[in-house]
């Protein structure tokens, strides 16, 4: 059985078992557009402001795929090594390489739903401007920055207990919106700030689909660092996969 | 030929030896019981095969190659081990969703009829019974047509029906060219199903023998017969042929019953006869396997052996 295969099967079964189960969805698509609307909206500085209403938009968009990519990846990651569904997957014969794939195709690919209300919102309550194509391209730049995220997710998932995930999770979460950008933008950063911003896997992607909405000059270190996060973390996910052994039983 | 292998294997969990020093072949065509007390590393042993775990040291082959490699699990069919089906996914798309992942697949409908759950393809796993459940895993083991199955306790929460009908299913499946391996702390199951028997107790292979030669090992006849002479008729039993005894005082007649477990029974009767003791309801049956087992494991030894016991004893026996 081929990868492409064995990744398909497992990607509609992953679709098919999330979908029965719709609010589990929910949650990922409301967060982020709540944030949009308490946070953005009422700021008329920055609603009003094509450019910085059409970037904090962005950083939304950006912080709505990178919470899926923590907390929907890490956490039911954790969850599931917890049941003996996930030791009994692991005796068939597929490689760690088809439960990732599958997991970005399906989850991953969920957590792009949670764009829609924030394009909506965004369009409809601020005067943030994107043509069509533009916003298209600002998607698929999202789609790729969220890379990161669901492998860093996953590495989480495959490397400790549910509780410990919720934890980390919560930590890591911030310390990437806020370093990267997302919750204050990085105009404000004092100068060493935006020096070491330049490093976290969000202030890469923002720049990336900030790049692809509003043109201008992509800065060589976001799509380098959103290459580097990706391999670095598609290896330790792998090398995490083939060595967990679930929990500890006799 | 050896399609799986233990090679002076050793698995530990920081303190605990769970595994240790395995050596053991599976040769193809087998139906393997492996039987011993719940802790006593059946489980681990599996895993190791699966290549959830690797050994802390020795070498597991499975198809002469290393069960963590996923080709080699290509002709591997295994159990969950609880019945943890995912709960939104329908009986039929599990089956499907399995059997995807291996080249020649068994029919789901006739895997299905054979395992009893025809009706339920339909169905949502998380609607199914205890029962309904363990039968479903028990075919997953088989959806991919394995050369080698491994099935972990796989009747547990069965009624006696279900059993025989799993029971017989994965006899059919075995008699199709499936080796298989099964633990289980179901005596009667791995009588049932077993041609060898190998038993595990704290991580250490104690017994690996056919099911006639672990019971022909320890030969225990069970001797049942009622007395009033009981310590007489005990001291018949050579020492090293009792394995145990219970005894019940009987107010009314004043006599005891007695249960022996004894090494040659034919031997033990003619002394018995000759020794004009009295007894009636003499019985003689051949041991179980639970008794086999508990003659070998380490844990009989906390059993007073029967010729110890007191021959004015009216308390119960200790077996």
């Amino acid at each position: 059985m081929s990868i492409a295969s064995l990744t398909a099967v497992h990607t509609k079964y992953n679709l098919l078992e999330t979908l029965r189960v719709p609010i589990a969805v929910i949650g990922t698509v409301v967060f982020p557009a709540l944030a949009l609307l308490f946070f953005v909206v009422p700021n008329r500085t920055v609603a009003e402001n094509p450019a910085y209403a059409t970037q904090a938009i962005i950083s939304m968009a950006v912080f709505a795929v990178m919470v899926n990519g923590l907390f929907s990846f890490g956490l039911a990651i954790a969850e599931n090594r917890e049941k003996p569904w996930d030791p009994y997957l692991r005796t068939l014969p597929a490689p760690g390489i088809v439960r990732v794939l599958a997991h970005i195709f399906s989850t991953g690919a969920l957590g792009l739903v949670a764009l829609l209300p924030i394009v909506l919102i965004g369009g409809m309550l601020t005067s943030a401007q994107a043509s069509a194509w533009r916003v298209l391209a600002g998607l698929v730049a999202v789609a790729v920055a969220a890379l990161p995220f669901m492998l860093i997710g996953m590495a989480i998932g495959f490397s400790m207990t549910q509780k410990a995930a919720i934890a980390v999770i919560q930590v890591v979460m911030f310390g990437l919106a806020f370093a990267g950008g997302l919750f204050l933008p990085p105009i404000m950063f004092a100068d060493w700030l935006d020096r070491i911003s330049m490093f976290f896997p969000s202030r890469q992607a923002r720049e990336l689909v900030i790049w692809a909405v509003q043109g201008g000059e992509l800065p060589w270190w976001a799509w380098v660092g959103i290459v580097v996060w990706t391999a670095l973390f598609l290896a330790l996910t792998l090398l995490l996969f083939r060595r967990d052994e679930g929990r500890r039983f006799r | 030929m050896t399609i799986a292998s233990f090679d002076r294997v050793t698995r530990r969990f920081s303190d605990l030896v769970a595994v240790d020093d395995v050596t053991l072949e599976i040769p193809e065509g087998q139906i393997v019981g492996l039987l011993g007390p719940n802790g006593a590393g059946k489980s681990t042993l599996l895993s190791l095969l699966q290549g959830l775990r690797r050994p802390t040291s020795g070498t597991v082959a499975l198809f002469g190659g290393d069960p963590g490699d996923p080709r080699r699990r290509v002709r591997l069919g295994c159990t969950p081990q609880e019945t943890a089906l995912p709960e939104t996914l329908r009986v039929g798309e599990v089956l499907d969703f399995v059997g995807r992942h291996f080249p020649s697949r068994v029919d789901t409908t006739e895997l299905a009829e054979q395992f009893g759950f025809a009706d339920l393809l339909r169905r949502q796993t998380g609607g199914l019974s205890g029962g309904q459940k363990r039968r479903v895993s028990v075919a997953l083991a088989f959806v991919g047509d394995p050369r080698l199955v491994l099935l972990d306790e796989p009747t547990t929460g069965l009624d006696v029906d279900a059993r025989r009908a799993v029971w017989d299913a994965i006899r059919d499946r075995h008699a199709r060219g499936a080796t298989v391996v099964v633990t289980s702390h179901y005596l009667e199951e791995i009588e049932a199903l077993a041609q060898r028997v190998v038993i595990v107790d704290r991580g250490r292979v104690i017994a690996d023998d056919a099911l006639h030669g672990v019971l022909g090992r320890v030969a225990r006849s069970r001797v049942t017969l009622r007395t009033s002479d009981a310590a007489a008729v005990t001291a018949l039993a050579d020492n090293a042929a009792v394995v145990g005894a219970r005894r019940r005082t009987d107010e009314a007649r004043d006599a005891e019953e007695l249960a022996l477990m004894v090494n040659d029974a034919d031997a033990f009767v003619r002394r018995l006869v000759a020794s004009g003791a009295d007894f009636t309801g003499l019985g003689v049956r051949g041991a179980t396997l639970e008794e086999a087992f508990l003659a070998l494991t380490s844990r009989a030894q906390s059993v007073a052996p029967a010729t110890s016991v007191p021959a004015a004893a009216t308390t119960k026996g200790a077996l």
